[in-house]
């Protein structure tokens, strides 16, 4: 039998090498003479810019990665130098300040300029104003895929054709005046039967979270499940690979009936169940991750975790229909979902994996998507009559986190459960 | 006596309650937070013990009956004596303090005349020490520091003027000795405190003085054993308390304004430095809570600069701003421009109080922004920590209420500063029901001096013949 921390070591070992290659490849483009577009997570069209040949770079990726390396404090600092105002968004000014300060990646080599941007998701305003910055900074082309937000919480069939046509009549023309190559529909169905492969081994991954004791945490541990799939390998058979690997390494968690592993090693009680909305914290992240750790508090579903694609709820790319399926994919993200859609989501979170209570972190910095939490919030209590939490930090500003009062808010949220839980049985 | 006692680390002050083995409080205690929240918790509690010994005493005399109705002024003479007790003590520690820092040898040939000016100093302060705690006398502060430290002080100036040593020399040793006297726990146990308090006042009384000590001898004597301690607040953390003994204050605020007032649901506490609205059920669990984040904007410690920058002390701030005519109209709470804001009004031309009264019921605004995320103002609400103390914040919260939620019951309870420790004496209490113990290396007082009576936790399901294991 395997023991839990080779099998820890050996997926994230691949991912990690995965990530390096592929800075590698930026790194040279100028050996190789390979094309940069660069793109946003939610809604991404990483198959096509594979398809392409095109490399593709993730400017949030970045700014997150720099959070967790402890270089964003200086980032944003060099942003708020040049002009950006302290409630700008943390993502937009650590990449900008990345950028002045040399463009230098998370593996340590240069990064590229672009040679395209790619705004392949228009529902997070911020995007639109982030990729001006760039075409300003870099003076590059912009395309722009726009993609309707589901506000009556469907797709309808116009929808899909508006975004179909924009794949079909400005995106593809345009990676194809890039690149120098043509699109081939055969190719690409090639690439989409390899996503819908690590798509099934994804959700297998997530819904091992039913499972008490759960073999993973499904936000701290789940935001490195996710990395292959939202960045740059959907698709691709290092993919396929990666998410066999992390799925025999789970089963073989959950056949011992082993928690998650924890920055202090295996979790050794499983007290708390929590369903959690929004991003992690990444300039504390461990300390944070602590927090619930060392609680026995394990997240065993999160929203976090959908702003890439919502596969868990049965979507997957359609070989047979490739711009058709990449249109329902960009409009289908969690950040594009309406309030009672997200709010549906939560609770059937809640439900389906048995917590105790679900958390809403939100992000100071984000006006997008932390407006209307508390009215999610009370919604899921009044709805599942759990407790719900509410903790605040940011995503990449270590200046926002602040230690003891979240502390201090966890263990009160804890107890809090557990004076219900007392409450109940007596 | 059994006890559980409970204790709120606040980032001011420091709480301690102690309840008995039925859940009735028998003491409380209050101290200053000071830089060592070891020494805080320790002082808070011994604090409560003594008021418990004193009510205990008081029970015992009037059982008795030796006293007749000179009961009442014996136990007020009996309090100041031995209140002066401590403070002889104190004096005691601080000569000790700086007669070691004279031997260091850093004050050279200051040595001599900085040695005879704390032995003149100490003369005085001790004669003057009775009169401080004469009946009828108010004292200006309830710290060591202070009382000692003004008597320091005017005593160092008269003998520098008079050509002793230098007044800022003399000073500098009070500064350098204050800080391990008040962390160093008092050395005599309480009955030789309470012993030699009554030899002071023993002769004032007609009583018949042997069998009155006989009985302070036996309260003094009776062992109060803290069977569990519950920590909370803001220093918790600190507390040498293993980790399941340690509450979260929302939770124990929560449960201590439940048992204030039981038809509670909805709590707002506004303490040093933070401010929490607080859902409560009927039987006081949290259902839920919002709490502001890492700015202290318009919480208790927002009156106290205010209070220092109007170089007033805390307690002046609310009268003041209740004279106020034209209330003015201030959007900043924010902790760290607060007095920015006041010299900007002032130099405006604004009255101080009017400037109060909307410092005031900006603070209130903003608490009535976290209520409103927390689930609202429920019936009844419950207002508590240090800002309800506050007549003027009082006001404008009952408004502000009444304008967004309509009439509402708003309970204030005038020792509502312990209700952070009261909640957690309850979960003590409630632990030890549970079945659970303290472990004494953890509790504050150190080993024990006897055993604890077990309760019935622990007693009822094994005894010996009826074991069925």
């Amino acid at each position: 039998m395997k023991g839990a921390t080779a099998e820890k070591d050996a997926s994230m070992q691949k991912q990690k090498e995965m990530i390096a290659s592929h800075f590698h490849e930026l790194a040279h483009v100028k050996e190789s003479g390979k094309k940069v577009v660069y793109t946003f997570v939610p809604g991404n069209l990483t198959e096509l810019i594979n398809h392409f040949g095109l490399l593709p770079v993730l400017p949030e990726i970045n700014a997150l990665q720099s959070g967790m390396r402890g270089k964003s404090a200086e980032y944003i600092s060099i942003a708020e130098k040049a002009g950006h105002s302290e409630d700008v968004c943390t993502y937009v000014k650590t990449d900008i300040g990345m950028l002045r300060a040399g463009n230098i990646g998370p593996t340590g080599e240069p990064l590229p300029k672009p040679d395209l941007l790619l705004l392949s998701y228009t529902g997070c305003f911020t995007f639109l104003k982030w990729f001006e910055l760039l075409r300003e900074e870099y003076d590059c082309p912009v395309v722009m895929l726009h993609v309707p937000y589901q506000g009556d919480g469907e797709i309808t069939s116009e929808m899909r054709e508006y975004v179909a046509n924009q794949i079909r009549q400005v995106v593809i023309p345009e990676f194809e005046r890039v690149s120098g190559v043509k699109y081939d529909e055969e190719r690409m169905k090639e690439q989409l039967k390899l996503s819908v492969r690590a798509e099934d081994d994804l959700v297998w991954v997530l819904d091992s979270a039913r499972a008490k004791p759960s073999p993973i945490d499904a936000w701290f541990g789940g935001v490195y499940y996710i990395g292959p799939m939202f960045t740059s390998f959907r698709g691709t058979q290092d993919a396929v690979d990666y998410y066999t690997m992390l799925r025999e390494e789970v089963q073989d968690r959950m056949d011992q009936k082993l928690g998650p592993v924890t920055p202090d090693g295996p979790m050794r009680e499983e007290k708390y169940r929590l369903v959690i909305e929004g991003p992690p914290n990444w300039t504390s992240f461990r300390e944070f991750w602590r927090m619930f750790a060392d609680e026995g508090a394990v997240i065993v579903s999160s929203s976090y975790t959908k702003v890439g694609g919502l596969y868990d709820r049965g979507f997957r790319h359609n070989p047979d229909d490739p711009i058709g399926t990449m249109a329902d994919y960009c409009m289908g993200c969690y950040t594009n979902l309406n309030f009672p859609q997200r709010t549906a989501l939560l609770e059937s979170y809640i439900n389906d994996f048995q917590a105790d209570g679900f958390l809403i972190n939100s992000v100071k910095s984000c006006n997008s998507f932390s407006a209307g939490q508390l009215l999610i919030l009370r919604e899921l209590e009044k709805r599942t009559g759990r407790p719900g939490g509410f903790i605040e930090s940011d995503l990449v500003d270590p200046r926002y986190f602040s230690a003891a009062n979240i502390k201090n808010r966890l263990e009160s949220y804890f107890q809090m459960i557990e004076a219900k839980r007392a409450g109940a049985k007596s | 006596m059994n006890v559980c006692v409970g204790i709120d680390l606040g980032s001011t002050t420091t709480k301690a309650i102690v309840l008995d083995e039925q859940g009735k409080v028998v003491g409380r205690g209050i101290t200053n937070s000071r830089s060592n929240y070891d020494v805080a918790a320790q002082v808070a509690k011994e604090e409560a013990f003594t008021n418990v010994r004193f009510s205990m005493l008081s029970r015992v005399l009037e059982d008795s009956r030796l006293l007749g109705d000179q009961q009442a002024d014996f136990e007020n003479a009996l309090t100041r004596a031995f209140a002066l007790e401590g403070y002889m003590g104190q004096l005691d520690r601080l000569e000790v303090h700086c007669r070691e820092d004279l031997s260091l040898g850093r004050h050279a040939d200051l040595t001599l005349a900085l040695s005879s000016a704390l032995s003149e100093i100490l003369r005085r302060l001790r004669k003057d020490a009775p009169d401080l705690f004469k009946p009828g006398q108010k004292a200006r502060s309830d710290f060591f520091r202070d009382i000692a430290g003004s008597g320091f002080i005017a005593a160092a100036s008269e003998i520098g003027r008079s050509g002793g040593a230098p007044f800022d020399r003399i000073v500098g040793l009070f500064d350098k000795s204050i800080i391990p006297v008040e962390n160093e726990p008092e050395s005599r146990s309480f009955s030789q405190r309470l012993l030699a308090a009554y030899s002071r006042i023993a002769s004032l009384f007609r009583i018949d003085a042997a069998r009155v000590r006989e009985q302070l001898a036996r309260v003094a004597d009776t062992p109060l054993m803290p069977v569990r301690l519950v920590g909370t607040g803001y220093g918790r953390a600190r507390l040498p308390f293993p980790k399941d003994q340690i509450r979260s204050e929302i939770l124990c605020h929560g449960l201590g304004a439940h048992l204030m007032f039981p038809m509670t649901r909805t709590v707002l506490d506004i303490g040093g430095q933070d401010t929490k609205g607080i859902q409560v059920d009927e039987t006081g669990v949290v259902t839920g809570f919002q709490m502001n984040d890492r700015c202290a904007a318009g919480c208790g410690r927002y009156l106290g600069y205010i209070a220092d920058e109007m170089n007033l002390g805390l307690h002046e701030l609310g009268p003041l701003a209740m004279e106020s005519k034209h209330r003015v109209k201030i959007n900043s709470t924010c902790t760290v421009f607060a007095g920015a804001e006041f010299r900007d009004r002032l130099s405006a031309g604004e009255a101080r109080e009017d400037i109060l009264a909307g410092l005031h019921r900006a603070i209130i605004l903003r608490a009535m922004a976290l209520l409103a995320r927390s689930g609202g103002v429920k019936n009844e609400f419950t207002f508590t920590g240090g800002v309800a103390k506050n007549q003027a914040a009082v006001n404008a919260l009952r408004e502000l209420v009444r304008e967004n939620y309509g009439e509402v019951t708003l309970n204030i309870a005038p020792d509502s500063i312990f209700t952070g420790a009261l909640g957690a004496a309850t979960f003590a209490l409630r632990d030890i029901n549970a079945g659970k113990t303290t472990s004494y290396e953890h509790s504050l007082v150190g080993a024990p001096h006897a055993q604890p009576q077990l309760t019935k936790a622990h007693t009822g399901d094994c005894n010996g013949d009826n074991c069925g294991h």
